[in-house]
């Protein structure tokens, strides 16, 4: 790991001994390493970012609560560690963002909701203890969407998080930081964090990191351990890192992955050495695109970014072939069934009698109470996808809508698996369009709801997917790719993601106007 | 297939969740708009396909048949338990009065 940090050079355009000002222009990479050597210490990092957090929360909302103290603690524990010539962890000094909808023990957990509002877990998320472990500190809980249901943040008990990028119109609307890992996307992309926790169920991940420019990876189902993350659906949920770049998030990704007995699911293998293998020559390698990606009235900005994406990968090396996922188009729906149903049982736990909100109206006996609780806990994009997951679960109704949906996804994932016969990784867009407006999609559900058009199919098949910032629109906003991978691949989305980074010189970022 | 209001008030009761008249109002056109969506899955030819049930083929652990197998996981710790309970008492859940 030594090796690793004294051979780091740090991205163009950052001064390789930043003052104090540019700490938080630096990623994971580069502040671990100025902290491993010196350059800067782990508080200077933490108190940076700590400024960043308070002087952004009021413009953009991005977190639910802040803990400068947490981050502060870490990074002294790192200093002391360094000083005392102890070995530093993986994350050592590099302070982040956690999703709150990870369990932090002894800070409130809330998935964004009034009815978790004032929950303090009595214990620590796997992923986010080994995160602690390997030198992360905490800069708070990040906003999302109410229980990760949602694709542009608006979701929230806690309010809208705003993406700090504007269209280049002048007009200043308030866009959407994607969802649900909203806050997420929209810390790292204004610098409040260099990276952060998110989790995907259809998309959460990569969608938000399309909208705001950033790197995110969702891996394999199973190597992230979802014991002490709020579940949603949990044949879906995976947690994955929030970065600027790709080499950040595999970094990330191998503090926070590993077997965990107390996640049924969890993978009983070995953590690869996903950071110190990254190699963007694709020589040998094959490149699938599905044909079914390619819709009628695809944005033009984003069809472009995907012929730049394809040009780039052929410049790395790799074979273009064109597949077909046959079942591309039935994804989404089957994910509107499986994933309300999961989360109608899920969430049947919060009843006002062990945790969270409890409404008692006046004489009322328990199912009353669970009722009101319920009504008044709950918001109104999280009571749809119950009511939905019930009623595709109620007799006469499942074997139509659940057990088909089951099967289809069966279909979907057979369209993967052969489909990596062929290639060993697919490239496509991640998301139909740039980042909407605040506002523009949440009138009509169904209409948000396409918006994970693309992103929906990896997880519903357990696939790493990767994806990073390919370009910008004609309004001045980030596109971004995405890269699929075979089940346990995350090594080749990582390589074919990296070999995307370095070719489309992605520079931008938003303007600082908070 | 598409829901009437008195279907959407049945759902709404077996999840738990109050309504009032209005709300079911909203909800019973969201409701048949996702639902007349989802019914595009009903022409998949799904002859010879499995349920999925599992992403990633896993196989279920069994833990060792012993008390606090895992400390964390395992008992001895009502407090923490009981530390969210919105009304515990006697170092119980408390909760309205369920017999008469």
């Amino acid at each position: 790991m030594a090796g690793n940090l004294m051979h780091f050079l740090p991205g163009a355009g950052f001064p390789s001994r930043p003052s104090t000002t540019d700490l938080t222009e630096l990623g994971v990479a580069a502040i671990r390493g100025g902290v491993a050597k010196g350059d800067f210490t782990a508080r200077e990092v933490a108190e940076a970012f700590n400024a960043n957090v308070a002087a952004a929360q009021q413009a953009l909302n991005a977190f639910i609560v802040a803990t400068p103290e947490k981050a502060l603690a870490a990074a002294d524990k790192v200093d002391a560690d360094r000083a005392a010539g102890k070995p530093l962890g993986k994350m050592a000094g590099v302070p982040i963002g956690m999703k709150d909808l990870f369990a932090t023990q002894g800070v409130q957990t809330t998935a964004a909701s009034h009815i978790l509002e004032g929950f303090t877990p009595e214990y620590e998320s796997t992923v986010s203890r080994k995160l602690w472990d390997a030198g992360a500190g905490m800069l708070g809980k990040l906003n999302l969407d109410q229980f990760a249901m949602g694709s542009s943040n608006e979701t929230s008990y806690f309010g809208n998080v705003i993406s700090p990028w504007r269209r280049n119109d002048g007009g200043n609307a308030p866009l959407a930081p994607g969802g649900s890992s909203g806050g997420s996307s929209a810390a790292v992309a204004a610098r409040l964090a260099p990276a952060a926790t998110g989790t995907d169920t259809g998309g959460s991940i990569r969608q938000p990191a399309a909208f705001t420019g950033i790197s995110g990876i969702k891996p394999t189902y199973g190597r992230c351990s979802r014991w002490g993350i709020v579940a949603f659906a949990s044949s879906l949920d995976q947690a994955g890192p929030m970065a600027r770049d790709v080499r950040d998030c595999a970094i990330m990704l191998e503090a926070m992955a590993g077997f965990d007995p107390k996640d049924a699911t969890s993978l009983d293998l070995p953590v690869p050495e996903w950071e110190a293998g990254l190699n963007p020559d694709l020589k040998g390698k094959k490149v699938g695109i599905p044909r079914e990606y390619r819709m009628d009235g695809m944005d033009d900005d984003v069809a472009k970014s995907w012929d730049d994406g394809i040009a780039w990968l052929k410049d790395a090396g790799a074979q273009i072939v064109d597949i077909s996922l046959p079942h591309t188009q039935y994804a989404l729906p089957t994910y509107y069934i499986i994933a309300p149903a999961e989360a109608s049982s899920n969430l049947a736990r919060y009843d006002g009698v062990r945790y969270g909100l409890r409404d008692l109206p006046d004489g009322a006996g328990l199912q009353d109470m669970y009722a009101a609780t319920r009504a008044a806990g709950f918001g109104d994009e999280v009571k749809r996808r119950i009511l939905i997951g019930t009623y595709v679960l109620s007799a006469g109704f499942y074997d139509a809508y659940y057990t088909q949906a089951q099967k289809v996804r069966t279909l979907i994932a057979r369209d993967f698996a052969q489909a990596f016969e062929q290639v060993d990784v697919i490239l496509a867009p991640t998301t139909p369009s740039a980042a909407f407006a605040l506002g523009e999609k949440s009138a009509d559900p169904l209409e948000m709801y396409l918006n994970d058009v693309f992103s929906v199919p990896a997880p519903g098949a357990g696939r790493p997917a990767v994806r990073g910032p390919a370009g910008v629109t004609r309004e001045g906003l980030p596109l971004g790719l995405q890269i699929i991978g075979g089940a346990f691949d995350e090594r080749g989305v990582l390589d074919a993601g990296l070999a995307i980074e370095q070719r489309a010189g992605f520079a931008a970022k938003p303007e600082r106007w908070w | 297939m598409s829901v009437d209001k008195a279907t959407v008030a049945k759902i709404a009761s077996l999840a738990r969740i109050r309504m009032s008249d209005e709300a079911l109002d909203r909800m019973v056109p969201e409701f048949n708009n996702i639902l007349a969506w989802v019914e595009q899955l009903g022409e998949v030819d799904v002859t010879g396909a499995e349920p999925m049930t599992a992403v990633i083929p896993n196989t279920l652990r069994l833990r060792d048949d012993v008390v606090d197998a895992d400390p964390l996981t395992g008992g001895g710790i009502r407090d923490k338990v009981l530390a969210n309970a919105p009304a515990p008492e006697h170092g119980f859940f408390g909760v309205p009065k369920v017999i008469e």
